[in-house]
């Protein structure tokens, strides 16, 4: 008998793109399940579990075994650094973490970073031999550069419509970000057959409609 | 950081109750007595070794090492497995001893902060080497007992997965011949278990579309008896096939054993451990997130002390199993109370005295002159994490 799979799915943007692949792929997700409040949601017509989880949060449930699998954006691993495997690029919520500033920036004595992710942040300073400080924020990290509080920020770019709209400029692309599956490193042995079919399944919805979902 | 609480213990580290000492040492006792059987006997290593020898070759990283520094400022390290330690005692103490070798052991490791869940900076590990074999046999054997191994410690449902690091390397060897560069960068992109990064690396190669098949079909390599095959038609490097023939012939004694319906194969496993030369196995317990066992073969690192011979071995996470496992309630025999006035002292003593010689557990307790007939009909137990009440109550007055 197949086990059930318990999925950590993240709540909100990523959710509606993501349940809809596993609709294209013919698993039987009903459409309101994101309307509803519940957190843990069955769905044994296809095998699974939903947990819904704040994004950042879903690579910790599939560490600790909590979940089998789960559906995040790369930024959060980058950031994260956890021990899970990282199995499928979906190609869902394509995007982009960038550098950005004001037009006219230039190298301070004194320069501040703001961002919601600090160790990629520093890491990537690290990497080009710069030294900033970096400030953590949890939200609205376009403020930083208008009011004073960073001359740069690192933050996640999918249109640049919010740059544009704040006279901000995307100065260099550090790293492309899509949705990738991640697995528990003992479920992937203990439910091989269970994941291994779900990544097939995927993997061919992936190669037919390429990124266009 | 603010001075510590007087409560406060370091994080990473635990306090263990007699309810949980209990079942740690069952669990420690079952499984020794299990390696035992299997003619492995034990050994004791100190918790302290120099780093320039133990330290260096554990192939723990450097920061996840505990370093401390002695009189004379050489540095030490906390010893963060025993298989380096025990390799040091295979070249010195034992350096005459007939091979093979059989030991076991069961030892507290530290590291200093773990990357993966938990992120434990003391634990317990319970383990084998087998030490002057280079037989498939011989790694049959230590996967067989880490079997034995789990069920004596209660983990019920579990699998192995066994792969070898020698398929990888002909693989790279065979597809990047002597593109050092790019061969770890695919290596690396697997230990971090990164099959996207190891996709997108491939890609980013310029290579033929049969290559980048070959290098790609490595991710499918998991499942049964069936791999073995499959492994030889993705590589015809000498050395990727004298991998999986040595894999094959491990199965077989595992068939053997009739222990290989747990086992599968899993080729693009690397053991965590640098060390790993050979064959390498990882085992994991439904119940637990994180791996329980990991194992392997690792030829070269009896070299690093002065003494050539091949050696496999395995090692449980003990505590891992601890916080996993339910297994069998344990019934202990509640303690017999005593308790007397001054004047039955002797008496009292001398009855705890016969039925302890007769195996009972007896606590004694003084009743005071002041006390009244009542409290002293009524030992107080509830609300204690500790006494779980008493068998019998004997008061003496």
């Amino acid at each position: 008998m197949a086990e059930t799979l318990k999925v950590a799915m993240p709540k909100g943007r990523i959710y509606k793109k993501a349940s809809a692949l596993f609709r294209s792929a013919g698993l039987p997700i009903p459409l309101d399940v994101d309307e509803t409040r519940k957190l843990v949601i069955p769905l044994p017509e296809a095998g699974m579990e939903f947990i819904l989880a704040k994004p950042v949060d879903v690579p910790t449930y599939v560490e600790y075994g909590v979940a089998d699998i789960g559906i995040v954006g790369k930024d959060v691993l980058m950031e994260e650094n956890k021990d899970v495997y990282e199995l499928l690029d979906l190609g869902i919520a394509r995007c982009r973490m960038s550098v950005i500033g004001l037009p006219d920036w230039k190298p301070g004595i004194r320069q501040r970073v703001a961002t919601k992710y600090p160790n990629v942040a520093s890491q990537y300073f690290r990497e080009q031999g710069q030294q900033v400080e970096v400030v953590k924020l949890n939200g609205s990290i376009e403020l930083a550069p208008l009011i004073g509080l960073a001359d740069r920020i690192v933050d996640m770019v999918e249109t640049g419509q919010t740059l544009k709209e704040n006279g901000l400029v995307e100065m260099t692309s550090i790293f492309e970000i899509t949705s990738r599956l991640i697995a528990n490193r003992v479920s992937y042995r203990m439910k091989n057959d269970e994941i291994q079919a779900l990544c097939d399944r995927l993997q061919t919805v992936i190669m037919s409609e390429g990124a266009n979902i | 950081m603010s001075k510590p609480k007087g409560f406060e213990k370091p994080a990473g580290v635990r306090d263990y109750l007699p309810h949980a000492v209990t079942k740690l040492r069952r669990i420690e006792r079952e499984v020794l007595a299990c390696m035992d059987r299997w003619g492995y006997r034990q050994i004791m290593t100190p918790t302290m070794e120099y780093y320039d020898t133990v330290g260096v070759a554990s192939s723990t990283s450097d920061q996840k090492l505990f370093k401390l520094l002695n009189k004379r400022g050489t540095t030490m390290v906390l010893r963060s497995d025993l298989t380096a330690p025990i390799a040091r005692v295979m070249s010195s103490l034992l350096k005459d001893e007939p091979l093979p070798v059989r030991l076991s052991y069961h030892a507290n490791v530290f590291r200093a902060i773990e990357e993966e869940a938990g992120r434990e900076a003391e634990f317990f590990q319970t383990g084998v080497e087998l030490v002057g074999d280079d037989t498939p046999e011989a790694d049959a054997e230590v996967i067989a007992l880490a079997i034995e191994s789990l069920k004596a410690a209660g983990v019920e449902k579990f699998k192995i997965a066994m792969g070898h690091m020698g398929y990888l390397n002909g693989l790279l060897q065979e597809v990047l011949p002597d593109r050092t560069e790019d061969q770890e960068s695919l290596k690396q992109d697997l230990l971090n278990r990164d099959y996207v990064g190891y996709r997108n690396t491939i890609a980013s190669l310029s290579l033929t579309e049969v290559q980048r098949d070959q290098l790609e079909g490595i991710l499918k390599l998991r499942g049964g008896r069936e791999i073995a095959g499959q492994a030889l038609e993705i590589s015809s490097n000498e050395l990727a096939r004298a991998s999986i023939e040595h894999l094959s012939k491990v199965w077989e004694v595992l068939e053997a054993y009739d222990v290989s319906r747990h086992v599968l194969f899993d080729l693009t496993m690397l053991g965590d451990f640098s060390y790993y030369t050979g064959m390498t196995f990882e085992g994991y317990a439904a119940e637990l997130g994180s791996p329980v066992a990991s194992g392997g073969r690792y030829d070269k690192l009896l070299r690093q002390f002065g003494r050539a011979v091949p050696a496999t071995g395995f090692a449980l996470k003990t505590n891992r199993i601890l916080d996993g496992v339910q297994g069998e309630e344990i019934v202990e025999e509640l303690p017999i109370l005593i308790r007397y006035t001054a004047s039955h002292r002797k008496e009292g003593l001398a009855k705890a005295s016969e039925l302890r010689a007769q195996g009972h557990t007896v606590i004694t307790s003084i009743i005071p002159d002041s006390a009244n007939v009542r409290d002293a009909e009524l030992p107080v137990v509830s609300g204690s994490l500790l006494n779980r009440g008493y068998r019998e109550v004997i008061t003496l007055r």
